[in-house]
């Protein structure tokens, strides 16, 4: 498809209102004007940010939850673990582009919100199946032994041992899903009119213009940086005995 | 479905569209999106594996290695692609720029971690034994490196392929990426045609970088956790310090 | 520190704890201690022609420390685990406090019987208060008495309630870990304690420290333990009665420390038990319980030794002060006797420790 519709209220080079000398620096196409992004905030930028974030949060939630519940399945049964592997490698090969244009034409899907998220999942899920099996599998076997030989059934030991002891593990894997679906979710501009890949497709049909260019791309940065920062707090906070270890 | 089963038909006619003037075939944009991730790949390696290797050798930059990493995995492709543009304008040269800046920093992570983190004990040893430096580098800790630096090569060069791809949003034609951004002219199926085609470029290239992991693995590292063809693509991390394909 | 209605155990004279002694005077008054009785146990793993327990049969009465002791492959530790059904009976049965346990739900058989392993398992996202409460918080405990018994718990284990309940596996040294170990297995007060190898991974030093205590500390809640270790002299010292296995699981001897020193049933027992055997039996008394020679005059600055010492102990430093005479000074450091190469001696030829 070609390249979104134009955001509402966008400007687009050279055609600013006006002759006046207030949008030189737009026309002019310097690296970043201020101006511009002032007075774009609440319409463009603020809007993509916001539905970029809801993006990722939907994606990033929706492949925990499956891959968790696939790295349960293959910690009891060992054998679900090589075929599921198979499929969320073979998904996370697909290039994002290809990705996207793949799941377009699928029944329930096509240029909607659903499409972004079906592919955005399906990037999350290779790395947080093997970071949550491995999490689990790291627990080491003398505390499994001990917690078996107090009367734990195993649900008691995978919900009170196995699953707390896996969670540095499971966090950094998701720390890496969702900055890689922030920056994916860009793309995600192709099959919805969402996110902060809307501002940097625009930009680009406008004769690149630099300064929506860079302060979307700069947010994007931003937000994934933001998120892996919040998520390490979160750590932090879930795992007090992990700084105890280092002290 | 008819759709896919059009776009079958689209690959199969190597990209033409009957009763169209004759357009590049998918095999020549195919190659050509192969020759750009192959001249991108060649100057991030010349650039990254040296660096990376010797800072780990050394022992020394890890704040660097490790949080250029952590940035790299956060830059959106189409973002950097784009400013490049922006700054550079289109051009085969400046597309190559934004590659290497993408794809070196997965490997020079890679390469810094792999020969950082070979078991000191070995180090020790070899340096007892009577090794130079040079030595030590090349008889031990590159072959134990071998797993961790084709993990950041696989990686880098996945991203690579789909960056190249990208490229075509940002107006630079010459890959596959040309016919998804033109849908106007190949409509549906033939965007499914070239979609296909990637990700079968994606597979293969990804296949053929792990026998090429396979072949240069000592024997005996092949026997351990090491060499699991998955661990490339996203090796387990625990603390984030490698980075997956994007 | 029981609950009313408990008779203190009788130990002898209290006010001379015996370390090397394994305590067994009376019946045994703590009715959280249960019997155990292995009854023609027998354990097949598929596949395999041998059984790694042919037919294991012994009885512990409540309250007293059994020591499973024997080389690797003598399936001292398979014998311990099939007593919680962490691996399953082929045969036979066994039965804690007459109850066959095979009658009941392994976490619940499991939630009465307190579990020491050699690397412990403490739980590493937990402190340690919060481990030592693990099974009153499975049992549903209310949360006051659950802080009050992990107090007392870390004070029995001569752990610092305020500093130590709130730190973390890492924070601790092994032997600290080791203790945490033994009181997250008392916490629910089970009647039965299973130890597989509980001090092996500590070094020497701190291991006789651990086994001081634990027999301390026995003396006092009087559970009935299984003990399983390799090293006979840590049976000798933490049992009332050593079942030694054989390779196979055969049991070779199963009786008090005294007996399988003086009469060891076969060759394999007297060889496992160490040529030195008469030695370690003079191990198991100390010089109170003989009639010291009386003291003449001002004894010399050397050559003193407490009272509370083994027979053995003495011996060797008779020996190396070649043949003078031991003075036997009490904790204040008052002479309370003399012993003599001919006292100590008297007692090899008679051939039978005093009795205790």
């Amino acid at each position: 498809m070609n390249f979104p519709p134009l955001a509402a209220g966008g400007p687009v080079i050279p055609n600013f209102g006006g002759g006046s000398a207030s949008f030189a620096c737009e026309r002019a196409n310097h690296l970043f004007c201020w101006n511009w992004v002032s007075s774009n905030w609440s319409p463009i930028l603020w809007p993509a940010l916001r539905q970029h974030v809801v993006l990722t949060v939907i994606a990033v939630a929706i492949g925990f939850a499956i891959s968790t519940g696939l790295a349960l399945l293959a910690h009891r049964r060992h054998w679900v673990e090589r075929p599921v592997i198979a499929v969320t490698a073979i998904l996370y090969t697909i290039p994002s582009l290809a990705m996207f244009e793949l799941l377009e034409p699928l029944p329930g899907l096509g240029l909607s919100r659903a499409t972004a998220e079906v592919a955005l999942v399906s990037y999350t899920l290779l790395i947080l199946f093997r970071n949550t099996l491995t999490g689990l599998r790291e627990v080491p076997d003398e505390v499994r032994d001990a917690a078996a030989g107090m009367g734990m059934s195993p649900r008691q030991i995978l919900v009170r041992v196995e699953l707390p002891l896996a969670l540095p593990a499971i966090i950094a894997g998701l720390r890496i899903a969702t900055v890689t679906v922030v920056a994916l979710a860009t793309i995600a501009a192709l099959v919805c009119d969402e996110g902060l890949g809307v501002p940097i497709l625009t930009a680009i049909s406008n004769d690149v213009f630099k300064t929506e260019l860079i302060a979307a791309g700069v947010l994007a940065v931003a937000l994934a940086l933001f998120a892996d920062g919040l998520l390490v707090i979160v750590q932090r906070l879930l795992t007090p005995w992990m700084r105890a270890r280092a002290a | 479905m008819g759709n896919f089963l059009e776009a079958f038909k689209f690959i199969g006619r190597n990209g033409q569209i009957p009763g169209e003037p004759p357009l590049p075939t998918l095999v020549h944009l195919s190659l050509e999106t192969l020759k750009i991730t192959g001249y991108a790949m060649a100057i991030s390696l010349v650039i990254a594996i040296p660096l990376g290797i010797w800072l780990g050798h050394i022992h020394k930059g890890s704040f660097v290695a490790i949080n250029l990493g952590n940035i790299w995995r956060s830059l959106p492709s189409l973002a950097v692609l784009a400013i490049g543009v922006a700054l550079l304008g289109i051009g085969l040269g400046n597309v190559l720029l934004a590659l290497v800046v993408l794809a070196v920093p997965p490997i020079i992570t890679n390469g810094y971690v792999a020969v950082d983190q070979v078991d000191p004990e070995l180090v020790d040893a070899a340096k007892g034994m009577g090794m130079t430096g040079w030595q030590i580098l090349r008889r031990v800790e590159l072959p134990l490196a071998v797993p961790l630096i084709m993990a950041g090569v696989r990686t880098a060069a996945l991203f690579v392929v789909s960056t190249t791809t990208i490229s075509a949003l940002t107006g630079y034609s010459g890959s596959l990426g040309d016919i998804i951004n033109n849908e106007t002219s190949y409509h549906l199926p033939g965007v499914l045609g070239a979609a296909i085609c990637i990700a079968a470029l994606a597979l293969v290239i990804e296949v053929l970088l792990a026998v090429l992991q396979r072949a240069l693995t000592p024997r005996g590292l092949k026997l351990s956790d090491a060499a699991r063809p998955e661990d490339a693509i996203a090796p387990i991390v625990t603390e984030p310090a490698f980075e997956p394909a994007l | 520190m029981h609950s009313a209605g408990q008779p203190t155990p009788q130990t002898g004279d209290s006010s001379l704890p015996r370390p090397h002694t394994a305590q067994s005077e009376g019946p045994s008054a703590f009715p959280q201690a249960a019997e155990l009785e292995l009854i023609h146990v027998e354990k097949r793993y598929p596949g395999q022609r041998q059984p790694a327990i042919p037919d294991l049969s012994l009885t512990v009465p409540a309250g007293e420390v059994c020591v499973l002791v024997g080389p690797s492959g003598s399936g001292k530790t398979t014998a311990m685990r099939l007593i919680n059904r962490m691996i399953p009976l082929s045969g036979g049965d066994i039965r804690l406090g007459g109850e066959s346990i095979l009658k009941r739900e392994p976490t619940e058989l499991r939630k009465q019987i307190g579990y020491v392993i050699q690397q412990i398992g403490l739980f590493p996202h937990q402190t340690v208060s919060e481990n030592i409460a693990t099974v009153p918080r499975l049992l549903g405990w209310h949360s006051s008495r659950i802080e009050g018994r992990t107090r007392e718990l870390l004070e029995l284990t001569g752990l610092d309630a305020g500093e130590i309940g709130a730190r973390y596996p890492a924070q601790l040294s092994g032997g600290q870990r080791q203790r945490v170990g033994v009181a997250r297995a008392l916490a629910a007060d089970p009647p039965l304690m299973l130890m597989d190898e509980p001090f092996g991974a500590i070094d020497p030093i701190n291991r006789v420290r651990l086994q001081d205590e634990f027999l301390r500390l026995q003396a006092q809640v009087r559970k009935t333990v299984v003990f399983v270790t390799h090293d006979i002299d840590e049976a000798i010292k933490m049992g009332d009665r050593i079942a030694i296995l054989r390779e196979g699981g055969h049991l070779a001897q199963y009786d008090r420390p005294e007996e399988i020193l003086t009469n060891p049933a076969d060759e394999f027992v007297a060889q496992f038990v160490g040529a030195d055997r008469a030695l370690k039996r003079l191990g198991l008394s100390t010089l109170a319980e003989l009639e010291l020679l009386a003291p003449n005059g001002r004894q010399p600055d050397e050559n003193r030794l407490p009272v509370t010492a083994t027979i053995r102990d003495a011996l060797s430093a008779v020996l190396s002060a070649g043949g003078a005479p031991l003075t036997v000074v009490d904790g204040d450091g008052a002479v309370v006797g003399l012993a003599t190469l001919e006292l100590l001696g008297g007692l090899l030829k008679a051939g039978e420790p005093p009795e205790r």
